[in-house]
């Protein structure tokens, strides 16, 4: 029962903003899961309250039966959770390469000491991080591009890196927002068949926020629709794509964009 | 206890210019989110005009009745500092809008090192102390038996009373107030709404630092010597009250102040009680940014502001 | 050998100014007050590069942290010279051991000082450290002003008689010292994270890095050089008082670090020995000096803010590492 994300009654206030109200949902090991809704439903924000940049005003967060409230984001990585960024958030000064090494940090045992002396043990880990690093970005398509400073990559490019990024610390729930933004159909049809790859590849669960409902609901297994910050709808792609409430909030903000 | 009651009155009548400075950092900070280093030299610049228009107008109001003389020099200086503190604005940080804070943050260091060294140059305002003229003719009020104020006291006093006043007036009930609380608000949503931020930033900036030449010629007052490094202090003093208030919280920033001055002013006074030397009131300050910074951050009045991710 | 490239560079630094050290006897005294300098300037500016360039933060508050170090190394060597002297030796090599111990000393008072302010004001965002750091400036040189006349900090007037035992070799080894362990530091899997935690906080943190953690392991160690090079100061001119540390010492290697270029080791470097050579060339202009220098901070900063010889001026082209 405790295994996978749980949230129960997960309530945040901005001042007077209810931005999520009482929301409940239950997050399973190795599937795809959607997280819908209007433009400023509250989506960002519940991944805001699951990585820890945010601490809800109330209700009950557990990850494999840890609560996470109260951790701080790096404490919280650790524990198998890692995100990409609506915004996407590379660290320009970097490399493609270092902007996946930084990521492999956490992974290290040795820290300043080891740097410091340089000995054998560290040359070893500093060349397995190498070849770790390479080959997730072969599996990426993007090892030629390993010398480019991150943020001179195309568009398309750095939202996939963003992904080999938060796939560096070795997650089991990655949480994906908007990863779709921007791109056009052709692109789209590429991204599914990424985030199902990445799925199968590395056994784990993707939480994925997204507009586009052709992603949504090719790919996920289970969706739940949130609208000014509460859960209208839950359920299968099917019964999503029936529910009347749904259909009212999608045909109610129609024409705007997020 | 009379002797307390007098090491208090003195704490609130620093305090007050304090706060007066500390209002140009907080409402700095609230339309630019930087802070403003050389607001503590426009300080400096306030009292040095309040000097040498009292040199240059003097002979001329000298029939005219001290407070209508005090009042000229006053409202000259406040709006001559303004202009400078438009422009410093205008020249040094409108071509960094949207830079990192960091390269923000070091011009405004430059240009304080700038103001200061230039005025410090004999061609300019030179190195040594300038004696303040009295502006305000020295006369000690009794209160009781033991309890005295100086006439410059209550001045100073009622004058940053009414300063305070003013800008409340003009934060709460002018348009341009509605639009710099707009802008501290959301840049983004003001510029949409109709605000134009550039003209907002300049009379914040225009506002801070005539509050700040005020402060100048008070401090001076009190305090009657003048020269080229006279702001540091003051001016980090009053970014502590600011930070202390609230940073970007108008009334924080008063209060700030006030406590600041009370703070050390009675240290100041007691210190040696303890054992202590007296020169450790200048250290007070930073104790207690240390201490706010470690226990609530977003200071006594102040909102915490959470990054939008 | 390539394994060990970086070790080897620095015994090389090390053995070359030990080299260069022992004819220093026939070099002119004034230069060869410049070239100490010079080599102190280097520690500082590449320790203040390591907290303002790498890491992101902004600290004002060097010449305190020098100031912490310059009084510990030379009380050590006044209080306790003779004693530790009777330990290892009067010789050379005894004096030495000496020295370096009083150095050692001065470095960790310094950086017990970075730390007991780094951890407050870290976890806030950047523009506060500045002003806490000014302000620890402000209150270390009134706690020294404040203090006896005749006490161990010799008050306003403050410390004489301390021996010169600053050579080249010690300036200019230490110097290697403080540039291998900053660039050992940033040149790793580990340091990376410094350059993460400069670039995006939050994305940092979501990647696992502690950022607090390395906000304050860079302040620490910039603290601990920033004292080592006050041991050094000290050392060289043989008396200190606390306004030799004021607020315009930091400022003037903050100067060096921003002409040089945030983050970039070699700039910072060349920038911090040029500006030693040229603030003695505008001795004479002392009035125009500050001014020329406020000038530079603001233009650099509007039209070259990645600083004369950027970092991105010396990756390696083809090595992502
Ligand atoms: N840090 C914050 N401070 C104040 N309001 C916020 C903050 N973060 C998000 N919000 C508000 O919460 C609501 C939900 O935002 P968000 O989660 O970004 O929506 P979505 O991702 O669904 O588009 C919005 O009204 C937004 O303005
Ligand atoms: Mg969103």
């Amino acid at each position: 029962m405790s295994e996978g994300l749980h949230l129960e009654n997960v309530t945040i206030q901005f001042g007077g903003l209810k931005a999520v109200s009482d929301l409940s949902f239950h997050v399973q090991p190795g599937g795809i899961f959607g997280l819908i809704g209007p433009n400023g439903a509250g989506k960002t924000t519940v991944f805001n309250m699951i990585t820890g940049v945010y601490t809800p005003t109330a209700g009950k967060i557990t990850f494999n039966g840890i609560p996470l409230p109260g951790h701080q984001p790096h404490q919280i990585t650790p524990l198998g959770i890692a995100r990409t960024f609506q915004n996407i958030r590379l660290f320009p000064s970097l490399s493609v390469f270092d902007n996946v090494r930084t990521a492999m940090r956490m992974h290290l045992t040795g820290g300043m000491g080891q740097a410091l002396l340089r000995g054998r043990t560290w040359r070893e880990s500093e060349a397995t991080v190498e070849t770790d690093v390479m080959d997730l970005l072969e599996i990426f398509d993007l090892g030629k591009a390993r010398c480019e400073m991150a943020t001179s990559l195309p568009y398309g490019d750095q939202r996939r890196l963003e992904i080999v990024r938060a796939l560096a610390t070795r997650p089991k729930l990655l949480l994906l927002d908007e990863p779709a933004a921007g791109m056009n159909p052709t692109e789209k049809e590429v991204l599914m068949r990424l985030i199902q790859f990445i799925r199968d590849k590395f056994d784990i669960a993707i939480m994925l926020v997204e507009h586009d409902m052709k992603v949504v609901m090719g790919i996920c297994r289970r969706i739940v629709v949130l609208e000014y910050g509460v859960k209208i709808a839950e359920g299968t792609p099917a019964e999503i794509q029936a529910d009347p409430k749904v259909i009212a909030a999608y045909l109610g903000t129609e024409g705007e964009k997020g | 206890m009379e002797q307390f009651a007098q090491q208090l009155l003195n704490g609130l009548f620093l305090g007050s210019i304090y706060a007066l400075i500390a209002l140009g950092y907080t409402m700095v900070y609230g339309v630019l989110r930087f802070i403003n280093f050389a607001h503590g030299d426009v300080f400096m610049l306030g009292a040095f005009s309040g000097l040498y228009l009292n040199r240059w107008l003097g002979p001329m109001m000298a029939g005219l009745h001290w407070s209508i003389s005090l009042t000229v020099i006053m409202l000259l200086s406040m709006a001559i500092c303004a202009a400078l503190g438009i422009l410093i604005e205008f020249l040094a940080y409108r071509p960094l809008r949207n830079r990192p804070r960091l390269n923000v943050l070091i011009t405004a260091i430059g240009v304080s090192l700038l103001i200061e060294y230039t005025g410090q140059h004999p061609a300019v305002f030179g190195a040594t102390q300038q004696s303040f003229p009295a502006l305000i003719p020295a006369n000690n009020i009794a209160l009781t038996s033991n309890l005295a104020v100086t006439n410059t006291q209550m001045i100073v006093f009622v004058t940053v009373i009414m300063l305070l006043v003013a800008l409340r007036y003009i934060v709460m009930k002018t348009r341009m107030g509605l639009a710099m609380r707009a802008l501290s608000l959301n840049p983004t949503a003001s510029a949409l709404m109709g605000v134009n931020n550039s003209v907002v930033i300049s009379f914040t900036f225009g506002l801070g630092s005539a509050l700040a030449a005020a402060g100048g010629i008070l401090y001076a007052s009190l305090y009657p010597s003048v020269e080229p490094f006279m702001g540091i202090i003051p001016g980090l003093k009053a970014f502590i009250a600011a930070v202390l208030g609230g940073i970007g919280n108008i009334p924080g920033a008063a209060l700030g102040g006030l406590i600041i001055g009370v703070t050390e002013t009675l240290v100041g006074g007691y210190s040696s009680v303890v054992g202590l030397p007296t020169g450790y009131k200048d250290g007070v300050a930073f104790v207690i940014l240390i201490l706010i910074l470690l226990f609530k951050p977003s200071g006594l009045l102040g909102k915490t502001e959470r990054e939008k991710v | 050998m390539k394994r060990y490239q970086a070790q080897f560079a620095l015994l090389a630094a090390l053995l070359i100014s030990f080299a260069v050290s022992q004819f220093s006897g026939r070099m002119n005294d004034y230069y060869l007050d410049i070239v100490l300098t010079a080599g102190i300037s280097v520690i500082l500016a590449v320790s203040l590069n390591l907290v303002n360039g790498h890491t992101g933060q902004f600290s004002l508050g060097h010449a305190g942290f020098m100031a912490v170090g310059a009084y510990g190394a030379a009380i050590v060597s006044i209080e306790l010279g003779p004693q530790l002297q009777r330990i290892f030796g009067s010789g050379e090599a005894g004096v030495g051991i000496s020295f370096f111990i009083a150095l050692l000393i001065g470095g960790i008072c310094a950086a017990l000082c970075g730390w007991i302010v780094g951890v407050p004001s870290l976890r806030l965002r950047g523009d506060y450290l500045a002003i806490v750091t000014l302000g620890f400036n402000e209150i270390i040189r009134v706690i020294l002003q404040n203090t006896k006349p005749d006490g161990v900090f010799g008050g306003a007037l403050g410390l004489g008689g301390i021996p010169a035992t600053t050579s080249i070799f010690w300036a200019f080894g230490a110097a290697a010292v403080c540039i291998y362990v900053v660039s050992s530091m940033i040149n790793s899997t580990w340091g990376r994270g410094f350059l993460a935690v400069r670039d995006d906080e939050i994305a940092a943190g979501s990647m696992g890095i502690n950022t607090t953690r390395y906000k304050v392991t860079a302040f620490v160690v910039g603290a601990f050089f920033a004292g080592v090079g006050g041991g050094l100061y000290a050392h060289q001119k043989g008396a200190i008082n606390p306004e030799g540390f004021n607020f315009l010492k930091s400022v003037d290697v903050v100067v060096m670090v921003i002409l040089g270029g945030m983050g970039s080791t070699v700039g910072v470097i060349l920038a911090a020995i040029v500006l030693t050579v040229l603030n003695e060339y505008l001795r004479d202009f002392e009035q125009y000096r500050m001014i020329i220098f406020s000038l530079l901070l603001i233009i650099m900063m509007i039209a070259r803010p990645q600083g004369l010889l950027p970092a991105t001026l010396f990756q390696k082209k083809g090595r992502a590492a």
